[in-house]
């Protein structure tokens, strides 16, 4: 095996990142503390963007940090502050029944990991490394307003609906 | 690097937001592991259009991620109306459509 088929610095970089949203993603899930929460699903949503970086989806990325980092966690903040009066640590944000969540996940993942394995094994992502290019934004936009156009439209009706859902649920009267 | 690599740091997301789903008390927690579950899933998407050589995973991921943030934005007033009513977030305290 030739050494550009390797991607040494891709794979080192694809590591780290994994292992740090990995660590993030289970501290969402355990950490006794809202806001504490959503800052580690910052570092989780952060590490994905830069994912989508190696995978060469740019404008993804650039979204991802816009709309999640940006947007949905001062969302995530807001919604935190005005339901909870005190920000420190709380003991009850658990299930009674919470410890049935790990055999179900672990079970889920044995199976997908089983089909992963069985399907991908060590299938290359790519044959030529040295051909992988970023993504143009100009074939994504001919892909929006192509083929995906209807898609498109019942996103932007989806998106008013909700705009307007929110503010009739929110209104104080 | 690999295919299944990238599907694998999927599914180690999805099943951690899964196991945040079944085993969180509150509303906005519950919320947070559907927003892990859903970047998952863009994961994949990505990955796949890598391996395809299409753009259409891009197109797709672009679509999730706005149907994820109006789902955010509907739930948390959803949840913002509850706590209004029920000055509580406590999935656990909502039993009234028990039957």
């Amino acid at each position: 095996m030739l050494a550009t088929d390797l991607l040494v610095a891709q794979n080192i970089g694809f590591g780290i990142i994994s292992l740090m949203m990995i660590f993030g993603a289970l501290r969402v899930v355990t950490v006794s503390n809202v806001v504490h929460a959503a800052l580690w699903l910052v570092v989780v949503l952060s590490g994905a963007a830069a994912q989508y970086l190696l995978l060469s989806a740019e404008f993804v990325a650039v979204t991802q940090v816009l709309v999640y980092v940006g947007a949905v966690m001062v969302l995530f903040l807001f919604g935190t502050m005005l339901t909870r009066a005190r920000i420190g640590a709380e003991g009850d944000l658990n299930n009674k029944n919470w410890a049935l969540g790990i055999p179900v996940a672990l079970l889920m993942f044995g199976v997908m990991a089983w089909v992963i394995i069985d399907g991908f094994g060590d299938e290359k992502l790519i044959d030529d490394p040295g051909s992988m290019s970023q993504v143009p934004i100009q074939a994504i936009s001919d892909d929006i307003f192509g083929p995906y156009l209807l898609p498109f439209w019942a996103l932007s009706f989806l998106l008013l609906a909700a705009v307007i859902g929110a503010i009739v649920l929110a209104r104080k009267d | 690097m690999l295919t299944a690599q990238f599907l694998l740091l999927g599914a180690v997301l999805f099943c951690i937001g899964v196991y945040g789903v079944l085993a969180r008390k509150n509303a906005v927690m519950v919320l947070m592991s559907i927003e892990l579950i859903l970047n998952s899933v863009n994961l994949n998407l990505l990955a796949f259009s890598v391996r395809n050589g299409s753009v259409d995973g891009n197109t797709f991921a672009l679509y999730v991620i706005a149907v994820a943030a109006a789902e955010v934005g509907v739930g948390l007033a959803m949840v913002l109306l509850i706590y209004r009513n029920r000055r509580t977030i406590a999935l656990d305290d909502l039993s009234e459509m028990k039957g």
